[in-house]
């Protein structure tokens, strides 16, 4: 184990290196960030012995990805951003393929305008495609979430994205503790995939046509592998922490168990979340902070549970669903939480849209509004000028 | 195929055995039908380099039939046929 200085965007692609891919097909310019761009290197100065192949588009990057997976290959990409966007096509067809492939994803707003600072509206708008999204707080999850995706994602047979938020993450540095080369060969293992198309012995056809006859049995398998996940999402958290120290679940409470009044937020924003939660609790306010980290599958038995005691719950959404009845988190929470006989009221925020900052003030704010909760708004837009 | 398979008999993620295509007739949406005369044809085997479906059957450097399960009635082979007299050995007419 080393600790060392890293940003979010050198965390990821250190656990890249060392689980040592066979494939990375990528386009390392904006909107994607740096993570490629070191990977790169790495490739360059031969410390992996990944095939890396510079595309024309994301497009291109996740449709190599796809056919170097499906070759039977373990394979890695990274994007933020429209650079998410324009491999949109192609996510779900990893998924109907039952294809294990990883994607780094730093959280960067999509245009327009243009803005390459973080809001959560890439990887929100992938929500449907039947991919595994593990959310990150810091580099040190971003490194320890790329690691698990790997393994959780050749289980399951579902391709996962680990997620950062952009810049506030991605390009600051902290301190992280990596494991050894050693140790991430041993935790991830080698990959088998399950019907390689190079496997001359077995002449197969990827990617059918179905029709109305047998399109909807082949979603299927992607239902049932969603609900497996959640098995698996659970148990290498466990082995991580047993091996490593670091125990992962689908969310991280904090200060949650007595609290009265608690914010539910993906990402960065939990790290400023706990120093306002502390300093609250120091004058006597019963609040509490649930970072959510799994949002794909969605944990919604597990955080019913969880909120149902509160007395008022703030869902912070940095991405709006333009729907009319609150961004992409506070919906599914909602919905989560619809059977309970006793529930908390909920709130949604929707903040930070392209990059705009959160800080502790805002976050306090948010508490306070909560004494109060049944007169605000069902949505509100935190921090926007009127 | 007949009965058709549930999801959990699938074959795992979208994919099939190869060679399948073979089983899938095709045929059925044909509006002109191509008519060979065995007397006429000098198996050239323009006809087989050409057919855009692998329809045109050989056997031993000899052409030996068209398959209608898997012909969509296209006239490339009787477009290319060379044979002149009496008239081609491929022909097409109208599908009933």
């Amino acid at each position: 184990m080393a600790i060392i200085a890293r940003t979010g965007n050198e965390a990821m692609a250190e656990a890249m290196r060392q689980i040592n891919p066979d494939v990375v097909a990528a386009y390392p310019i904006t909107p994607a960030t740096e993570v490629v761009m070191i990977f790169a290197s790495f490739v360059a100065d031969g410390l992996v012995s990944t095939e890396y192949i510079p595309v024309e588009s994301e497009h291109s990057a996740m449709s190599a990805c796809v056919g170097a997976s499906a070759a039977g290959g373990r394979v890695m990409t990274a994007t933020s951003s429209q650079g998410l966007a324009l491999m949109y096509e192609i996510l779900p067809i990893a998924s109907a393929l039952r294809l294990p492939i990883i994607i780094s994803e730093v959280n960067r707003a999509l245009s327009g305008p243009i803005n390459i600072h973080c809001d959560h509206s890439d990887t929100m708008a992938a929500r449907d495609f039947g991919w595994i999204q593990i959310f990150s707080e810091d580099a040190q999850e971003a490194y320890d979430n790329v690691l698990q995706c790997l393994k959780i994602a050749e289980k399951v047979k579902l391709p996962a994205m680990a997620t950062t938020d952009g810049f506030i993450i991605s390009h600051c540095m902290s301190k992280i503790e990596t494991l050894e080369d050693d140790e991430v060969k041993k935790f991830v293992g080698e990959y088998s995939p399950t019907l390689p198309l190079l496997d001359i012995k077995e002449p197969k056809t990827f990617g059918l046509l179905d029709l109305q006859d047998y399109y909807f049995e082949h979603k299927m398998p992607v239902v049932e592998a969603m609900k497996e996940a959640k098995k698996v999402i659970l148990e290498v958290g466990k082995e991580f922490g047993e091996k490593y120290g670091r125990e992962y679940g689908f969310f991280e409470k904090y200060r949650l168990d007595d609290a009265e009044v608690a914010i539910v937020a993906l990402g960065s924003t939990a790290g400023t979340a706990k120093v306002v939660v502390d300093d609250l609790r120091d004058k006597g306010v019963k609040a509490g902070l649930l970072k959510l980290r799994v949002f794909r599958p969605f944990p919604a038995e597990e955080l019913a549970e969880v909120l149902a005691p509160l007395k008022a719950v703030a869902i912070m959404d940095r991405s709006d669903s333009y729907n009319t009845q609150g961004g992409p988190l506070y919906t599914e929470i909602r919905s989560a939480l619809f059977d309970l006989a006793k529930k908390p009221k909920l709130i949604n925020y929707i903040y930070g849209l392209g990059g705009r900052d959160i800080g502790l003030e805002e976050i306090n704010s948010i508490y306070t509004d909560l004494a109060s909760a049944e007169k605000l708004a069902a949505v509100n837009y935190l921090g926007v000028r009127e | 195929m007949s009965k058709k398979l549930g999801w959990k008999e699938l074959p795992f993620g979208d994919s099939i055995k190869a060679g399948t295509a073979e089983q899938f007739e095709t045929g059925d949406w044909r509006s002109l039908k191509p008519i060979w005369y065995a007397d006429r044809c000098i198996h050239c085997m323009r006809c087989w380099i050409n057919c855009p479906d692998s329809s045109i059957e050989v056997k031993d450097g000899k052409m030996t039939g068209i398959d209608l399960k898997h012909c969509k009635g296209c006239g490339i082979c009787a477009f290319e046929c060379p044979v002149k007299k009496p008239g081609k050995a491929i022909t097409m007419e109208a599908e009933r």
